[in-house]
């Protein structure tokens, strides 16, 4: 990967949700779109804010549960038929309601961690190097108790002094640049 | 409502509500954070912990020595014989994964009906199912008498072309407790993933900054990573349901579908999965009480929680007081069978007949008192109750597994279960392995989710901006 210098972006922190909501709507309103907010727990209406608003994680998760069911009674079935027929009590060789059980458990095993896995995918993470670590007041109070709105360097009406200027418009904490 | 004679100025009680509070005033983002991330990070490790971690420790040592001398020696230094061939390894079995229950319930079933007060419970309540996993599945892997060959049970192409036999409730078994071990250890971890990042960026030794920046993945808490990964919750509290209600409801067919009277009836999954949930709470209090007053934890864990368990543990155990109710009908008038009347007549009035009120005591006529609220809200007596429920549960399943088998058709093949040390040993030795582990987890993992609590503080609230312009402004 090639290395990058420079700006990321501008950090507003702020002391309350409601600060950082206000201040999100006020920048997506604007013409602002390559931003991100962090907060140290879900705050919906953030996300609402900056345009984020569907996902693909439920749609990961339906064909991990799909392929689920279908390896595991495709595999039952193929060893119950063909590969190792037994004959237990008489029963039929394709005794479905009992591979149902197997089956089901599966859907769930694929369609769990399709989920699990599917999120941290679609995050980007495990991603142990971000810019943002790289700003000293992030890193004590994102996880804690502190609201940050990020304007990224490559948004297109990204302007150091006036974005600057624009987002300490929101009274926030504090508003640093943060360098790759 | 609050009750007559509770001060009016207690600051546990909601004023508008009049309820006990889920989490005590006054508390703020930072403060949630501090109380709960310092148990962790703390260089002061209490000597109260070196303490319950060296004999738990010790206990658990006891499970090992236990398990070598029966690798060496097979299962026969167990008393499992003819007639009794399922010992204390399935009771076992079946009570520690049905304790595991509870933490899947508080975790995913309390999610999905937006129980606020479940959130700062069910982190370790998710812990303890884990462990009770591990706890349970140990326990037919041993029983099988050749652990080694224990991959067997899987289907993978062998060169002996041999493949399992998939009409066997003992191999739905496989799938549904491997299944829960997975899927309880994902949801577990993935809840934690952003209280890990905080740890990280709150420790100061080099160490844990390196171990919990890994566990966290390099979480940031962006939001949109924080809606994919409330989908994600969600999807998982969604689909461990289902899967808690199947784990038990396949484990009593480990029983129902067996010819044996005593087993063979329908009433098995239902009132299998509420003993479980029954169990599970038992056990959660049984862990929390200590816990909350050992870590000062009690404003986080708050008589309403504990009151709140105590009103599940009374539902749950109506229904499995109705289960066995149940039972007795069917055994004793409807069935109409010779052999379904004796068992229940032996199971009552037999030589072993003391475990089965052992089991009504403990399990219907003691819990009784928990309709009584001052009785609910106070932690010493229901910390007790804990401890007498899960007894009875234990004893449930000895009531089910060895009074149906000790006498059966033929009187000439009638015998007795007798325990030896080693089945004691390696019982109890789980119980040591169980709390071994719950101290590491409390001592290095954080056992209250930190994010979950944050949402529920009165800050959380987004407020209209015209509010927001007037704080801004002074």
């Amino acid at each position: 990967m090639p290395e990058r210098e420079g700006t990321y972006g501008l950090l507003a922190e702020f002391d309350t949700p409601s600060q950082l909501v206000r201040a999100a709507e006020n920048a997506y309103a604007a013409g602002y779109r390559r931003m991100d907010c962090y907060t140290p727990y879900p705050v919906e209406e953030a996300a609402e804010a900056i345009g984020f608003h569907k996902n693909e994680v439920s749609l990961v998760c339906l064909i991990g549960g799909m392929l689920g069911v279908t390896a595991m009674f495709s595999l039952e079935t193929w060893i119950s038929v063909w590969s190792y027929p037994l004959n237990i009590a008489g029963r039929p060789y394709f005794s479905w309601p009992a591979f149902v059980v197997p089956a089901y458990e599966w859907t769930i095993l694929f369609a769990g961690l399709s989920a699990a896995f599917g999120m941290l995918a679609l995050n980007g993470l495990p991603q142990v190097y971000h810019p943002l670590f790289n700003a000293p007041n992030f890193r004590n109070g994102a996880t804690s108790d502190k609201f940050f709105l990020c304007v990224e360097a490559n948004d297109p009406k990204f302007e150091p002094a006036e974005t600057r200027s624009f987002l300490e418009g929101f009274a926030p904490v504090s508003v640093v640049e943060v360098e790759y | 409502m609050a009750t007559k004679d509770a001060p009016v100025n207690d600051p546990m009680l909601d004023p508008v509500t009049g309820e006990q509070r889920v989490i005590a005033p006054g508390h703020t983002f930072k403060s949630v954070t501090e109380k709960i991330s310092r148990i962790v990070l703390t260089p002061h490790t209490p000597l109260g912990w070196f303490a319950g971690f060296t004999l738990a420790g010790g206990v658990a040592t006891m499970l090992l020595v236990a398990v070598v001398w029966l690798f060496l020696r097979g299962t026969g230094i167990w008393a499992i014989t003819i007639p009794v061939a399922w010992g204390f390894a399935i009771i076992n079995f079946v009570w520690w994964i049905g304790i595991g229950h509870a933490g899947t319930l508080i975790s995913a079933i309390l999610l999905l009906f937006k129980q606020g007060w479940r959130n700062s419970i069910n982190r370790f309540a998710e812990a303890m199912t884990i462990f009770a996993v591990v706890c349970a599945g140990m326990f037919p892997l041993i029983h099988v008498g050749r652990p080694w060959l224990g991959y067997w049970l899987f289907p993978y192409p062998s060169s002996m072309n041999v493949w399992p036999q998939f009409r066997s409730p003992l191999l739905w078994d496989v799938f549904a407790v491997s299944t829960y071990a997975t899927i309880s250890v994902v949801f577990w971890y993935i809840g934690m993933i952003p209280d890990l990042g905080t740890l990280r960026d709150r420790s100061k030794s080099k160490i844990a900054q390196f171990m919990y920046g890994w566990l966290a993945l390099g979480w940031r808490g962006s939001v949109r990573h924080w809606v994919r990964y409330e989908t994600a919750s969600l999807l998982l509290a969604g689909l461990a349901t289902p899967l808690v209600l199947s784990v038990h409801t396949v484990i009593s067919f480990d029983f129902a579908v067996a010819l044996v009277p005593g087993w063979h009836t329908t009433i098995f999954p239902p009132y299998f999965v509420a003993g479980a949930i029954y169990s599970g709470f038992a056990m959660v209090i049984t862990l929390a009480i200590p816990i909350r007053k050992f870590y000062h934890l009690e404003d986080m864990i708050t008589i309403r929680h504990i009151d709140n368990m105590g009103k599940v543990m009374l539902a749950t155990g109506l229904i499995v007081a109705y289960g066995y109710a149940t039972e007795v009908f069917m055994s004793y008038w409807y069935s109409a069978s010779h052999w379904e009347y004796f068992m229940m007549w032996n199971r009552m009035f037999g030589p072993m007949g003391w475990s089965y009120w052992v089991l009504v005591t403990c399990n219907i006529a003691l819990p009784q008192l928990l309709w009584i609220r001052k009785f609910r809200a106070n932690p010493a007596l229901i910390f007790l109750m804990s401890l007498i429920i899960n007894t009875g549960m234990w004893f449930e399943r000895f009531v089910i597994v060895v009074t149906s088998l000790y006498r059966d058709y033929l009187p000439s093949s009638w015998g007795t279960y007798r325990a030896t040390r080693w089945d004691y040993a390696t019982f109890v030795g789980t119980l040591g392995l169980f709390t071994f582990l719950f101290f590491l987890f409390i001592r290095f993992l954080p056992m209250i989710p930190m994010s979950e609590i944050r949402m529920m503080l009165p800050q959380a609230k987004i407020r209209p901006e015209a509010e927001l312009s007037h704080e801004a402004g002074d």
